[in-house]
């Protein structure tokens, strides 16, 4: 089973703040690391080779730097890794960033692929789905369990709203994985000397044979008009008195908002 | 366009580097670099102190738009599950006719499994029209029939702006629809507003974990589409005799490589879903132990609400993951979030921090939950939570 793993560096938006003056992220000392997500979708390929054989091939699209991020996935035990990346990339929407990494797919050949649910910069949750449109292939988002792999088929639990669903899909498919499904393996001493001479290979615009209109900016339908920072509440109340004033207080709050 | 660093003003100060949201500045040899990640959001142009950084406009810049103007109408994808209409359904039409009527033009569902019931239901909601496939493999939410039919229709009557809710359904097979369309999708919108002078739709939707908000433009594709977060637009008001048209639509020439072969409903311990719950008791660490999590289930249970609860507690094996909520659980904005035993770090604050009445209950004076608490209690969770509810039971009775 030819299994190819998308991920993405981000900032740790847990370490992001706002400076109040600017209205802007201070992103000083916040580490770049990898999607948590991804993780757990790394973790599921390996076990897909564990189970059935095969190859673990992890991509990312990104800027040099995020070779770093590629290396520590080989830590954990990938077979291969490759770095998507162009200037002319630049200002990729997530239209322009499936385009790019399905073209990218397409030339390494694949069956299972699989992604995080969404990336905790962006938060959008549409790469994944919109890859799977463009190669042309199914879809199941929000995959918490991989019940069976088959040789031309899969079967999955899918998170719903209230609760879930069991998907059998054909192969090849996308996947998109949530936290549950696994806990991510460290990686292994063995893996990280792997790690320290493992050889990058990059694609750029030309070498998965992408059309340039449909790169970067120029082949984003979305655009970003402006960034802000959110309002702060500014309503406190604070109550007084013994613990037990300070309930009657709160439950007259309720009371007066028709939660009782 | 073209953001560029103009290096003989660069002083490498560094201002730019550390606010660019995307990490896409960085300081080489003394001077700003703008790298691959650069998303043009413009908050460089205003922090650079020297007025080193410029936007310029490409020769030729100007797109050959499509023809936009034969583009018309306001659309919402109308969820259902299990035959009955989800609430973001009714949400989104009360946004939808608002925008319309901006807009100065119709307002219409996409119904997809369902009856007739439903589609006159909608109606009443508010839309013109309501385009029903009233086809029973419809009833159980799947990917490729779904976003065939609704690329169909699109292509077929061309509506300007596609709305639907940002759910576990809406966000799975709306960027099928955007990616074969080739437009725009902005997932997650807080909040949608017409751009007077030029008439297309402003996205509004938080990013990086809620702290920052950006908004989004879709200015030279169509249809304009969007999944908005559920519990944040208002409903409008229900008129059962409003009148509309309902076409029928046929669920032909679908296909599917996905079967659902078994639905489960986990209803039984979290009667409402956390996104739906207009009131949330949530625990964390301070709750102690999981029969901590009955008291918070009893008291969720008197305000009509749901449980919650902060990683930690789920780590610790108290509850199960579907009610965690922050970062890596749920995003939440209820009406009432009562946070108890909730320390408040930050991956939990970004899951609930847009709540609308945040009480917070906690031992510790200085946790950070109590930063964004409109009403705190300092206290033990475990004294403080039977007084609730006794006073509750006594209030009610």
């Amino acid at each position: 089973m030819n299994c190819i793993v998308c991920i993405k560096q981000v900032p740790d938006t847990a370490e992001v703040r706002i400076n109040p003056e600017t209205n802007t992220l201070i992103r000083e000392g916040v580490p770049s690391i990898i999607n948590p997500y991804d993780l757990h979708a790394v973790e599921a390929a390996l076990q897909i080779r564990e189970k059935v054989g095969g190859k673990v091939t992890v991509i990312t699209m990104g800027p040099p730097q995020a070779e770093e991020a590629l290396r520590e996935t080989v830590s954990m035990g990938v077979d291969v890794v490759k770095l998507i990346s162009d200037r002319a990339f630049a200002g990729s929407d997530t239209w322009a960033t499936s385009y790019t990494l399905s073209k990218a797919i397409e030339k390494l050949g694949y069956d299972i692929i699989l992604c995080g649910k969404q990336a905790i910069d962006g938060d959008t949750a549409q790469v994944g789905p919109e890859v799977a449109e463009f190669l042309n292939i199914p879809h199941i988002a929000y995959v918490k369990k991989i019940e069976d792999v088959g040789a031309s088929s899969i079967k999955v639990h899918r998170l719903m709203d209230d609760g879930y669903d069991v998907v059998e899909s054909s192969v090849p498919v996308l996947l998109t994985v949530v936290k549950e499904i696994n806990v991510p393996r460290l990686p292994s001493l063995k893996g990280k000397m792997a790690a320290k001479k493992a050889v990058i290979e990059r694609m750029d615009s030309k070498s998965i044979g992408a059309e340039e209109e449909n790169l970067g900016l120029k082949g984003s339908p979305t655009q970003v008009k402006n960034i802000f920072a959110p309002h702060a509440k500014t309503e406190r109340k604070v109550l007084e008195g013994t613990l037990e004033q300070q309930i009657d207080a709160l439950i007259e709050e309720l009371r007066r908002m028709k939660c009782i | 366009m073209h953001i560029i660093i103009r290096t003989e003003k660069c002083t490498g100060c560094g201002e730019c580097e550390s606010s660019c949201p995307f990490a896409s500045i960085e300081i080489k040899e003394g001077k700003a670099c703008i790298n691959e990640y650069c998303n043009f959001c413009r908050t460089c142009l205003s922090i650079c102190p020297e007025g080193a950084i410029v936007e310029i406009e490409d020769e030729g810049d100007t797109r050959e738009a499509a023809d936009l103007s034969s583009y018309k109408g306001v659309w919402t994808f109308a969820e259902q599950r299990q035959g009955k209409l989800a609430s973001v359904a009714l949400e989104i039409l009360g946004e939808g006719r608002k925008l319309a009527d901006e807009r100065k033009t119709e307002l219409s569902a996409v119904l997809f499994g369902a009856s007739e019931r439903e589609a006159t239901e909608l109606i009443g909601w508010g839309a013109d029209k309501v385009y029903h496939v009233a086809d029973p493999t419809l009833d159980h939410f799947n990917d490729e029939p779904y976003s065939q039919l609704l690329i169909k229709l699109v292509k077929q009557y061309k509506p300007e702006i596609v709305l639907a809710g940002a759910t576990a359904i809406g966000r799975s097979f709306v960027p099928r629809v955007a990616g074969k369309l080739k437009t725009g999708l902005t997932a997650d919108c807080t909040a949608l507003e017409i751009d007077k002078d030029s008439g297309n739709l402003l996205q509004i939707r938080p990013a990086f974990g809620g702290n920052i908000m950006a908004t989004i433009l879709c200015p030279n594709y169509r249809p304009q589409i969007a999944t908005v977060r559920p519990r944040v637009m208002k409903r409008g008001a229900y008129e059962p005799d409003r009148k509309g048209d309902i076409i029928k639509i046929s669920a032909d020439a679908t296909t599917s490589r996905t079967k659902v072969l078994e639905v489960v409903q986990e209803t039984s311990e979290c009667m409402i879903n956390l996104q739906d719950a207009e009131i949330i008791v949530s625990g964390g660490r301070g709750i102690g132990d999981p029969k901590g999590f009955g008291m918070l289930r009893e008291l969720a249970g008197l305000l009509g609400g749901t449980v919650g609860a902060s990683r930690a507690a789920v780590d610790e094996g108290w509850i199960p993951y579907r009610h965690q909520v922050g970062q890596t659980g749920k995003t939440v904005c209820p009406k009432i979030y009562i946070a108890c035993g909730i320390s408040g770090a930050v991956q939990h604050l970004v899951g609930m921090q847009s709540s609308d009445v945040i009480i917070a209950i906690n031992k510790n004076p200085e946790a950070p939950i109590f930063n964004v608490a409109t009403y705190g209690i300092v206290g033990d969770v475990n004294e403080i939570i039977p007084m609730m509810i006794k006073k509750l039971k006594e209030a009610k009775s």
